[in-house]
C-alpha cells in the first residue's frame, strides 16, 4: 500500500479506532475510546501521567491486541502485529529512544525501509541486477530522508554517537522510511530544549506538508496546542473531550483533570492573605537588591 | 612532554584522553637508537653461535655457525626489530615499513624477540635439568635481547597519561593498591593511535593487487610454518612471536593499511586468500598436517555459520555442534558403507544436497518452537536441543530405539569420495604436484569454506543482513520497523544450521566414522559447540576472518601442545577470560564493536562506507 493510493472522492479517515477498550486482568487501561485522524491532519492526544495514552498507542500500533474494539486503518482493520501494521502503513518512533545503536544513520534508515523492499535471501546471495538496483534505489530514498531532516552528513556515524536530538531526528527519519500514511509520535519532544522544540514542531509541518498524517502524544502543552489541528483528551482511560486547540485549553473538564478540582470556598480568606504577604515580602526584596 | 605529540582530544568524548610519548627509561635519543640498533644486531648474531651442548633438545641449537629451530625465530625477531628501529631513523626505502613511525612498534617486536629467545632459554634448561646446558652463545642471546628491550624502552613511546595519579582519596588499602596497579599497568598500555597513518602514496591498482598477493603470499608462509611445526616447543615460540609481532605491525599502523586496500579490491582479496589457502597442500610431502589443516578448515566453516546465528542475528546458540552432527550422520548413512542401516549409495553432490537437506529440516523443526524464547531461555534450550540429538544418536540402535544409527558405535568405514572418477582416497600426481588423500579432501573442503564466505557476506550485506543486526540491536524496534522478528530469526537459524550440515557431509568422509560421541556441548576435541562459540568470540563476533582465525588458534593449540592435554579446558577457560578483559570484541575486531566497546579512545566515530559494509 502506498501513501498516495487514497480515493479522490471519499477521503476515508487514515486512522479510525472504535471502541478501544484493553484490559489488565481487573484493571482496565483504556475505555472505550473512538479516534479517528483525517488526511493530512496533525491530532495530538494529550492526558495526565498514567491516563493510559501509551497503552492506547499500543493498541494501535499492534503491540497489545485491544480486548474490546477495532482500529482500521484507511478503512482496513489492523491486524494485530507490529510488524504488519507498520507494512499496513502505520509507521511509529518511541517514548525511549530506541535506535539500533551499533548501526549507522544511513543503516538505521535502510532497516526502516524493510517493509517496501523484497529481496531475499536468495537474490542477496545470487546479486543479480534486481538486487543490485533496490539496493541502490533503497539507498537513494534512505539518503532523501536523511536530507529532510538534516542528517546526510552524519550518514556513517554510529547512531549510538549522535547528540540526542538528531537521535530523536534519526528515529523519526526511519519511521518515515516506510512510507506511511500515519506516523504516530511518542513524546517526540521529551528531554529537548526550547529551540530543538520549535525544530521537531517544524518538521512534523513539513512532514504534514508531504502528506503524511500524524498522531503526537505530548507533554508538553505549548507544543501540542501550536502544532495540532484537534487535540484529543484521555483522562483515566477514558476520552474525556476532543477538539480545537482552543476548545480543549478552554474546557473546565480538562483542566481539572491537569490541575484538580477546587474544594469549597477555596482559596479561603486567610490562605489569600497568606500568600498575598508572601508576595510582598519577596517583591520588596527583590526592589532592595 | 613533547607538545608536537600531543594530539588534541576527539570531540563528543567524556574523557579526553592525551597521550605522551616520554621514554620510559631517560636516555638520550641517540643513545636509545644506537643501543636497540647494537642489541638487535648482537641478538642476530647470537643466534649463530650454540645455545646448548646436546641435540635431546628438539632443533638441534648445538651448531655454532648457522641458526636452527628456535633460533630462526629469534633471528626473524631481531632482524625485525632491526628494519623497525632503521625505519624510526628515517632510513629511506624502509618507511612504508611504519607509517605511523611509532616507536612502540619496535618496542613490541624486542618484546616478541626477547619473549621467544627467554622462553627457549628457560624450555632448555627446565627439560635438560638446570642453567648448566646453556652455551655461552644462549646467555649472549638473552643478555642481547634484553638490552634490546631495553633500548626500545629509552625511546619516546606513546603512553596512556590521564588519571595516572593514583586514586587515593578513597581509603583502604585495597583500593590504593589497586589504583597503584592500575596507574602500573597503564604505563605499560600504549594509548591507542590518535592520529590515523598519513595517507598513502597512491599507486596503480596492479602495484596495489600485488601488494595484496603478496601479503596473502607472506601469510600463507607464516601459517604452513606453525601448522608445520614440529614440536610443542617451537610452536609455542612462533604462537608467541607471531603474536606479538602482528600487534607491532597493527601499532604501525601496516596492517590499517592493507585492511584498506583490501577493502577497496574486495574481489582480487578473496581470489588471492583463496589461492593461497589452495597452495597449502603442495607445501606438503605427509599427510600428516594436511590433515590438520583438513580439520581446521571444517572447524573454520561451522564457526562461520554459527556466526550467521550468533554474530549477525544475535541468537546465541549452545547446541550448534548438532547440525554438523546431521550432516554428517545423513552423508554417512547414504554413502553406502556395510554399517549403514540404508542400502543405498548416492553420488557425492546429492549426499552433500540431502545432508544440507536434513540439517534445514532439523534447524526449522528446532527453531520454529525455541526462537519464540529469548536470550538465555534460547541458549538454555539450544543447549538442551544438541544433547538431544547426541543421546538419540546414542540410542537409535535397533534395542532402544528404531534401529538406524548403530547407537555407540556409530557408522564405520565410510568409503572415499569419488567425483567424476576422481578417487578423493587415492594419491594423485598432476604432473609434477602430488595430491594426497588429504590434500583432495583439503582442496574440496576449501570450496566448502568460499562458499560459506560467499553466503555470509553476501547475506549480512543485504536487506535480510540488515534485519538480523536489526533484530540483534533492538528486537522491539525491529518489529515496529515491519521486520517479522520470528521469521527472520527461523531464516538465520535455518541457514547456520544448513552451512553446518554442507560441512558435516565432508567431515563424515575425511574422519571415515561418525560417532555421536564427536558432537558434544564441551570435550577436548574441537569442533564441540562450546568450542565453536569460543572461535566465534574469540577472532571476532560478525566478521568473516575472524571466526577463520580463532577457530584455527583453537584446533592447533591443543593439537600442537601435547603436555596442555590435562588443562586444555582450564587454560582454554582463562584465555577466554583474559581475552574479555582486555580485547571484547575480539581478536579481528568488528569495526562497529570496536567503536562499541572502546568508544571514545578510538580516532574516529564514524564508519568509512568501505567499513560499514564488510562484514
Amino acid at each position: 500500500m502506498t501513501t498516495t493510493a487514497a480515493p479522490a472522492d471519499a477521503p476515508a479517515p487514515v486512522l479510525t479506532a472504535t471502541g478501544v477498550t484493553m484490559r489488565f486482568g481487573g484493571l482496565t487501561a483504556v475505555r472505550d475510546v473512538d479516534l479517528t485522524v483525517q488526511q493530512n491532519e496533525i491530532v495530538g492526544l494529550i492526558g495526565p501521567n498514567g491516563a493510559g495514552k501509551t497503552t492506547f498507542f499500543n493498541c494501535l500500533t499492534g503491540l497489545y491486541v485491544p480486548t474490546e474494539g477495532t482500529v482500521a486503518y484507511k478503512g482496513d482493520t489492523l491486524p494485530p502485529k507490529p510488524h504488519l501494521v507498520t507494512k499496513a502503513g502505520i509507521a511509529r518512533t518511541f517514548q525511549n529512544i530506541r535506535l539500533f545503536a551499533n548501526m549507522t544513520v544511513l543503516e538505521n534508515v535502510l532497516v526502516g525501509r524493510h517493509t517496501r523492499t523484497k529481496e531475499g535471501l536468495f537474490s542477496a546471495l545470487l546479486r543479480g541486477p534486481a538486487f543490485r538496483h533496490a539496493e541502490k534505489a533503497s539507498e537513494e530514498r534512505a539518503m532523501q530522508l536523511l536530507e529532510f531532516t538534516g542528517l546526510a552528513t552524519k550518514r556513517d556515524h554510529l547512531a549510538r554517537n549522535l547528540p540526542y536530538g538528531e537521535q530523536r531526528k534519526l528515529e523519526i527519519a526511519r519511521a518515515l522510511a516506510s512510507d506511511p500514511g500515519l506516523l504516530l509520535l511518542d513524546e517526540p519532544t521529551a528531554g529537548m530544549n526550547p529551540q530543538e522544540t520549535r525544530a521537531t514542531e517544524a518538521l512534523v509541518h513539513a512532514i504534514r506538508a508531504q502528506g503524511t498524517a500524524v498522531l503526537v502524544i505530548e507533554h508538553d502543552m505549548r507544543f501540542i496546542f501550536a502544532l495540532c489541528d484537534r487535540v484529543a483528551v484521555l483522562v483515566q482511560g477514558e476520552k474525556l473531550t476532543e477538539g480545537t486547540s482552543d476548545a480543549v485549553q478552554a474546557d473546565e473538564r480538562v483542566i481539572a483533570a491537569y490541575l484538580g478540582t477546587p474544594f469549597e470556598g477555596a482559596p479561603g480568606e486567610e490562605e489569600a492573605a497568606e500568600v498575598a504577604a508572601a508576595e510582598a515580602r519577596t517583591s520588596e526584596e527583590g526592589d532592595e537588591r | 612532554m613533547n607538545p608536537q605529540h600531543t594530539t588534541p582530544a576527539a570531540t563528543e568524548t567524556t574523557e579526553t584522553p592525551t597521550t605522551e610519548t616520554a621514554p620510559l627509561i631517560p636516555l638520550p635519543l641517540n643513545t636509545a637508537r644506537t643501543l636497540t640498533t647494537t642489541g638487535a644486531l648482537l641478538s642476530a648474531a647470537s643466534t649463530f653461535l650454540s645455545w646448548t651442548w646436546t641435540t635431546r633438545f628438539p632443533g638441534n641449537l648445538t651448531v655454532n655457525g648457522y641458526p636452527g629451530g628456535l633460533q630462526l625465530l629469534t633471528l626473524t625477531g631481531a632482524l625485525l626489530t632491526l628494519a623497525y628501529t632503521l625505519t624510526t631513523w628515517n632510513t629511506p626505502g624502509l618507511r612504508w615499513l611504519n607509517p605511523t613511525g611509532s616507536h612502540n612498534a619496535t618496542a613490541l617486536l624486542a618484546t616478541a624477540t626477547l619473549a621467544t629467545t627467554w622462553y627457549t632459554l628457560i624450555a632448555i634448561a627446565v627439560q635438560l635439568g638446570g642453567l648448566a646446558n646453556l652455551e655461552p652463545g644462549g646467555y649472549a642471546a638473552a643478555l642481547t635481547t634484553l638490552l634490546t628491550l631495553l633500548g626500545t624502552l629509552a625511546l619516546p613511546l606513546d603512553r596512556h597519561t590521564h588519571d595516572t595519579t593514583p586514586d587515593t582519596s578513597r581509603p583502604g588499602t585495597t583500593t590504593r593498591t589497586r589504583a597503584l596497579a592500575r596507574t602500573a599497568l597503564r604505563t605499560i598500555r600504549p594509548g591507542r593511535p590518535h592520529q590515523q597513518p598519513p595517507p598513502p602514496r597512491p599507486l596503480p591498482p596492479w602495484a596495489e593487487i600485488l601488494i595484496i598477493t603478496a601479503a596473502f603470499g607472506l601469510a600463507l608462509g607464516i601459517v604452513t610454518y606453525g601448522i608445520g611445526t614440529a614440536y610443542g616447543e617451537l610452536f609455542t615460540g612462533f604462537l608467541l612471536l607471531a603474536g606479538l609481532s602482528t600487534a607491532a605491525l597493527a601499532r604501525a599502523g601496516l596492517l590499517s593499511r592493507l585492511t584498506a586496500l583490501t577493502a577497496k579490491h574486495r574481489t582480487p582479496t578473496v581470489t588471492a586468500a583463496f589461492i593461497a589457502a589452495a597452495l597449502f597442500p603442495l607445501t606438503q610431502d605427509t599427510d600428516q598436517y594436511t590433515l590438520i589443516a583438513v580439520n581446521i578448515l571444517i572447524f573454520s566453516t561451522v564457526a562461520l555459520g554459527l556466526n550467521v546465528v550468533v554474530g549477525l542475528a544475535g541468537l546465541l546458540d549452545l547446541g550448534y555442534v548438532a547440525f554438523l552432527g546431521v550432516g554428517a550422520y545423513t552423508a554417512a548413512l547414504v554413502s553406502g558403507t556395510t554399517a549403514s542401516t540404508l542400502d543405498i549409495r548416492f553420488p557425492f553432490w546429492a549426499a552433500v544436497l540431502t545432508g544440507a537437506a536434513a540439517s534445514l529440516v532439523f534447524g526449522v523443526v528446532i527453531g520454529a518452537p525455541t526462537l519464540r524464547l529469548r536470550g538465555d531461555y534460547l541458549a538454555i534450550v539450544t543447549l538442551g536441543f544438541g544433547e538431544i540429538f547426541r543421546i538419540t544418536a546414542g540410542n537409535l540402535n535397533g534395542e532402544s530405539g528404531p534401529s538406524l544409527t548403530n547407537g555407540p558405535n556409530g557408522i564405520p568405514n565410510i568409503p572415499d569420495l569419488a567425483l567424476f572418477g576422481y578417487s578423493f582416497g587415492e594419491t594423485h600426481h598432476l604432473g609434477s604436484i602430488t595430491l594426497n588423500p588429504f590434500a583432495n579432501y583439503y582442496l574440496l573442503m576449501l570450496l566448502f569454506t568460499v562458499i560459506v564466505v560467499l553466503v555470509f557476506s553476501r547475506a549480512g550485506n543485504s536487506r535480510i543482513g540488515r534485519a538480523w543486526i536489526a533484530i540483534r540491536e533492538d528486537e522491539t524496534a525491529a518489529t515496529a520497523m515491519g521486520i517479522n522478528g520470528f521469521r527472520l530469526k527461523l531464516l538465520a537459524f535455518a541457514l547456520g544450521a544448513t552451512l553446518a550440515g554442507l560441512a558435516g557431509t565432508v567431515q563424515a568422509h575425511v574422519a571415515y566414522t561418525v560417532v555421536p560421541e564427536q558432537y558434544v556441548f564441551a570435550g577436548p576435541v574441537p569442533p564441540n559447540s562450546a568450542f565453536l562459540l569460543a572461535a566465534v568470540i574469540l577472532g571476532g563476533m560478525g566478521t568473516i576472518s575472524g571466526p577463520l582465525l580463532g577457530a584455527a588458534l583453537l584446533y592447533l593449540i591443543p593439537a600442537k601442545l601435547q603436555f596442555l592435554q590435562d588443562y586444555q579446558l582450564l587454560a582454554f577457560g582463562a584465555a577466554l577470560i583474559l581475552l574479555m578483559r582486555f580485547r571484547p570484541e575480539g581478536l579481528i575486531p568488528n569495526r562497529r564493536r570496536q567503536l562499541e566497546f572502546h568508544d571514545g579512545t578510538t580516532t574516529g566515530s564514524t564508519l568509512t562506507h568501505a567499513e560499514a559494509t564488510t562484514p
